[in-house]
């Protein structure tokens, strides 16, 4: 799978080229505004590059790319819905699950992947009834439930303490060491990104470009015990050496 | 509902309406207030029940028409929020005739409707539909035209139309909007339809007023004022209860869930 290249019309990047492999878990960091966002939504196809080739699958992307799940830094849960109903919202948009769907259906799925991150018991709980974390985790299920190729995360643990943040990377690698699903984390945390990713990308400030790419061959099951080992220290000062200079 | 609460919701606003009913007779009857300044709250209520017949008769005609209007306006108001909630250019097109259409007294519309329509309860439901169907376009439109960008990107990358993004996030989000509209637009047609009684009309509490005060009955023109306030209020009630019920999700800092 290949991703091409693009170049928003603001300018926002500029000759980002990257090669994500299926079932890769990439992250993008860089300083704020240098387009991280704008990179994500070229690859989900909201915005259409102004130049360049965006290749998923070896076919061109010109529009919404139904196989990717989207969450953010903020939930966005609906509010009148509970947890479970809030997972089943794409079920209610995507096809296959369109036609025909159905709460009972699809319930159980949406049961099972809540409680894979944790949240059993609160699965009809509305989003005021849950803490932070876990209408984070709500949201990475609500991105997850219609089986996307690709999970963007934009910042998805920016709101959250330290400790909860902690959890939800935990969190995060089981389901995706589980479903085997492609990831592309966007995020300002250097630890964060080098904990979870395969590959960890550098962009500049604006326009943004990709100024490093560096693989993170710590082995896997990473425990939160390996950010505090001198490789990772090293990986993360590399990593911190290169934002700002350019 | 516990003891303490029980106080505060239901003894305290029923104590406070006793005391100024009390206030007001004692003044009445120690200053010697004459009949036909204002009478006091026993003759108010001699009245109400000496004339019951024809105050319940007329005030039936100003419900229902207040209520025709109040419906007409919720589900033009409803479609039209909706369609300028929809599209920027409509909503650019549609607001300043709005609002210019908005501020104009509707007690001076009164006549061109009693010209087209002649006296009767239509005026009445008209008036009262076009004062109070603003606020539910506002309203509604404001909760669609709010919905968060990112929440739409979330759906707009699963391949969600603008109609499924509508039926899923917007209207169910501006609900609380809408419903908190017709709370303030059936006070309003209220107003409307008792404003056009008043100006011309054959019935209604409006029209009742009129007649009593013309005979210097002004006993029946505080009954008449008497029997608004309580429609007033089970007006509003009834609309606040149908808030309550469909949108409980939005008032969830009370313990109401």
């Amino acid at each position: 799978m290949a991703y091409g290249r693009g170049a928003a019309a603001v300018k926002a990047i500029e000759d980002v080229s990257l090669d994500i492999a299926q079932g890769e878990f990439i992250a993008v960091v860089g300083p704020s505004g240098c387009g991280k966002s704008s990179l994500m939504k070229l690859i989900s196809g909201l915005h259409p590059p102004a130049s360049g080739v965006l290749l998923v699958d070896g076919k061109h992307v010109d529009g919404p790319l139904k196989s990717v799940g989207m969450a953010f830094q903020n939930s966005n849960l609906l509010p009148w819905r509970n947890a479970l109903e809030n997972v089943l919202l794409p079920l209610e948009i995507v096809e296959p699950y369109r036609s025909g769907f159905s709460k009972q259906k699809y319930a159980g799925k949406a049961r099972a992947l809540l409680e894979s991150v944790g949240l059993q018991g609160f699965t009809d709980k509305h989003p005021w009834e849950l803490s932070g974390g876990m209408q984070q985790r709500t949201s990475i299920c609500r991105a997850l439930i219609h089986e996307p190729e690709i999970l963007m995360l934009d910042e998805p643990f920016g709101a959250l303490d330290a400790f909860t943040r902690e959890e939800l990377w935990c969190a995060l690698r089981d389901v995706q060491a589980a479903r085997k699903v492609t990831v592309m984390l966007v995020t300002h945390d250097l630890r964060e990104a080098v904990f979870l990713a395969d590959t960890v990308y550098v962009m500049s400030n604006r326009p943004g470009r990709i100024v490093k790419r560096r693989e993170v061959k710590l082995p896997r099951p990473r425990e939160l015990e390996v950010t505090y080992t001198q490789e990772f220290q090293d990986i993360v000062h590399e990593l911190r050496a290169m934002i700002g200079k350019h | 509902m516990d003891r303490s609460e029980f106080a505060i919701k239901v003894v305290s606003p029923a104590a406070f309406t006793v005391a100024l009913f009390v206030i007001w007779e004692v003044l009445c009857r120690g200053l010697n207030v004459p009949l036909t300044i204002l009478p006091a709250p026993s003759d108010v209520f001699g009245a109400l029940w000496q004339y019951r017949k024809p105050i319940i008769d007329n005030s039936w005609v100003t419900l229902w028409t207040t209520l025709a209007g109040f419906l007409i306006a919720t589900v033009f108001g409803l479609v039209l929020g909706i369609a300028v909630g929809w599209h920027r250019a409509l909503y650019a097109g549609i607001y300043p005739v709005m609002v210019g259409f908005n501020s104009i007294p509707k007690v001076a519309v009164v006549p061109v409707l009693i010209l087209w329509f002649g006296l009767g309860e239509i005026p009445a439901v008209l008036t009262a539909f076009l004062i109070s169907f603003f606020p539910i376009v506002v309203n509604v439109a404001t909760g669609l035209a709010t919905t968060e960008p990112e929440l739409e990107d979330v759906l707009r990358a699963l391949g969600a139309s603008k109609l499924d993004i509508m039926r899923k996030v917007g209207i169910p989000r501006s609900l609380p909007y809408f419903f908190g509209s017709l709370k303030v637009a059936i006070t309003l047609a209220f107003v409307g339809a008792v404003v056009s009684e008043t100006v011309g009309a054959n019935k209604g509490i409006g029209k009742l007023m009129l007649d009593a005060q013309a005979s210097f009955q002004v006993p029946i023109v505080f009954a008449g004022l008497l029997v608004l306030a309580v429609l007033g209020i089970a007006l509003y009630a009834a609309t606040a209860a149908v808030e309550a019920r469909f949108t409980g999700w939005a008032f969830r800092g009370q313990a109401n869930r």
